[in-house]
């Protein structure tokens, strides 16, 4: 019997998530390096050596920062250049994804899905490795859903306003962001804390991936081809 | 069946760690770096774009200031000429101002208390992270600028120091549009006292919505010029010249 294969993803999320995949990388990589430049967090306005720290951050090893070596000037650099691809095509991808559906009709959370009984089945799915409903195999399941919900409009928009809120000049042009996150070391945290989510879902999301098929989903999100499980 | 999936999970994760490793190996590539600081650039375009020129950096109640404001840089210049200027309590001291001025100034700190004063309780941002909140007040600069008379093709404000770093004044410098922002000031005093040697006696540029290494301290001169060029190593500043920082540090 042959294999049925689907168009899974269209060709503006797969171009989309390519760019935000190198964003991503190449951010937390930078990220790290910027971080080892002064590893203490803070809340409030202020905060610096003589304040208190809530976080006394690792210092991050070479292999994990954006350059090797540390060099605060080129980590910002990457840092400041990529944030600026990461944001707009960030906005690109949601508004051609309202426009093309893909956001109404793939993520959109049915109140059916977040019952208690729908939630552990899906659960139970997961750790019974079935990650595809056989009657809409091309369909996400609730956890997916759930969690790219939370990445895309939760997690990516708090990053690009956290790290907006660290800009002096941004500070004068919008001040009101800094009231709405408790000042600007508030912000500097919060920045940290949406990284370190977003790299937890990164992880998850890769091991899912390799638990799925490492073939036939990166075949699926670099041509949009894919093969439905038997 | 354990062994693809450790292969597969090696393969992503070698991927990201070469991913990590070429930044280090195309940043090098005069292209590539030409493109990715060109991001200074963008910055500086959009929030201009976006804002008005003279939109004001947050100003803050003395109840919202840091208990301890951290020096950073040079704590002290430590040559013998501003050892003697110190030990002289800053009377001997003068700022140059000169360039493209129709009036070129040597200013006092008592010429500089007689200019009308400006006090702000603002955010200093390192560009290390932190931030420390402090008072300052001082001469607006752009009237000093108007005293000594700006001459057509002025572009630049450049500030040296009394401070050396490898051998060479340190300096700093702003466009028009920061020197006269009605936030940018002279300052001479910090939390309602005459600056103290580690944060820049006798006087020190803020320039609010900029990064601190801009705040040039220990001002000894400064001057309107048409470029950057022929200026340390061209960049516009000590750490612009050696260390790839922004020019623009509104970011």
């Amino acid at each position: 019997m042959a294999a049925t294969v689907i168009r899974r993803h269209r060709l503006v999320t797969r171009i989309w998530h390519a760019v935000n995949a190198v964003c991503i990388i190449v951010l937390i990589g930078s990220g790290l390096g910027i971080s080892n430049a002064h590893p203490r967090l803070y809340w409030g306005a202020y905060g610096a050596n003589f304040d208190h720290a809530w976080a006394q951050l690792p210092r991050f090893p070479a292999w994990l920062t954006i350059p090797a070596n540390y060099n605060l000037a080129i980590s910002r650099r990457w840092h400041l250049f990529m944030a600026l691809i990461f944001a707009f095509s960030l906005l690109a991808y949601m508004i051609v994804s309202l426009v093309n559906r893909h956001i109404q009709r793939d993520l959109r959370i049915r109140r059916a899905e977040l019952s208690r009984a729908h939630l552990a089945a899906d659960v139970r799915a997961h750790l019974a490795l079935r990650f595809h409903d056989p009657e809409a195999p091309g369909a996400y399941n609730i956890l997916q859903k759930l969690s790219y919900v939370a990445v895309i409009f939760i997690l990516l928009p708090l990053v690009i306003a956290t790290g907006l809120a660290l800009s002096p000049g941004m500070n004068a042009i919008w001040p009101w962001l800094l009231d709405v996150l408790g000042g600007r070391q508030s912000a500097r945290s919060l920045h940290f804390i949406a990284m370190a989510a977003i790299a937890g879902f990164l992880v998850v999301h890769l091991v899912l991936v390799i638990l799925a098929g490492v073939g036939n989903e990166l075949r699926s999100i670099v041509t949009g081809r894919w093969r439905v499980p038997e | 069946m354990t062994a693809p999936f450790i292969r597969r999970r090696t393969l992503i994760a070698g991927g990201a760690g070469l991913a990590l490793a070429g930044c280090d190996r195309v940043i090098r590539q005069p292209a590539v770096r030409e493109i990715v600081f060109r991001g200074e650039d963008m910055h500086r375009g959009l929030q201009r774009a976006l804002s008005n020129r003279d939109a004001l950096a947050p100003e803050f109640r003395p109840d919202q200031m840091s208990p301890r404001f951290r020096t950073n840089g040079t704590r002290d210049p430590g040559t013998a000429d501003y050892a003697a200027l110190r030990a002289g309590r800053f009377a001997d001291w003068r700022l140059t101002v000169d360039g493209l001025v129709a009036r070129p100034l040597s200013l006092s700190l008592a010429d500089i208390g007689a200019f009308p004063q400006r006090a702000q309780i603002t955010r200093h941002d390192c560009v290390e992270g932190w931030s420390a909140i402090g008072k300052w007040q001082g001469p607006q600069l752009g009237a000093v600028l108007r005293a000594a008379g700006l001459r057509d093709g002025a572009r630049y404000i450049v500030f040296r120091c009394a401070d050396l770093y490898g051998g060479a004044p340190y300096y700093e410098s702003i466009d028009l549009i920061d020197a006269f922002h009605p936030q940018t000031i002279l300052a001479w005093a910090m939390n309602d006292r005459f600056l103290d040697v580690g944060h820049g006696a006798p006087l020190r540029l803020r320039v609010e919505r900029q990064l601190g290494y801009k705040h040039a301290k220990y001002l000894m001169r400064v001057t309107a010029t048409a470029s950057l060029d022929g200026i340390g190593k061209g960049h516009g500043g000590y750490w612009e010249d050696n260390v790839d920082y922004d020019w623009w540090a509104g970011i």
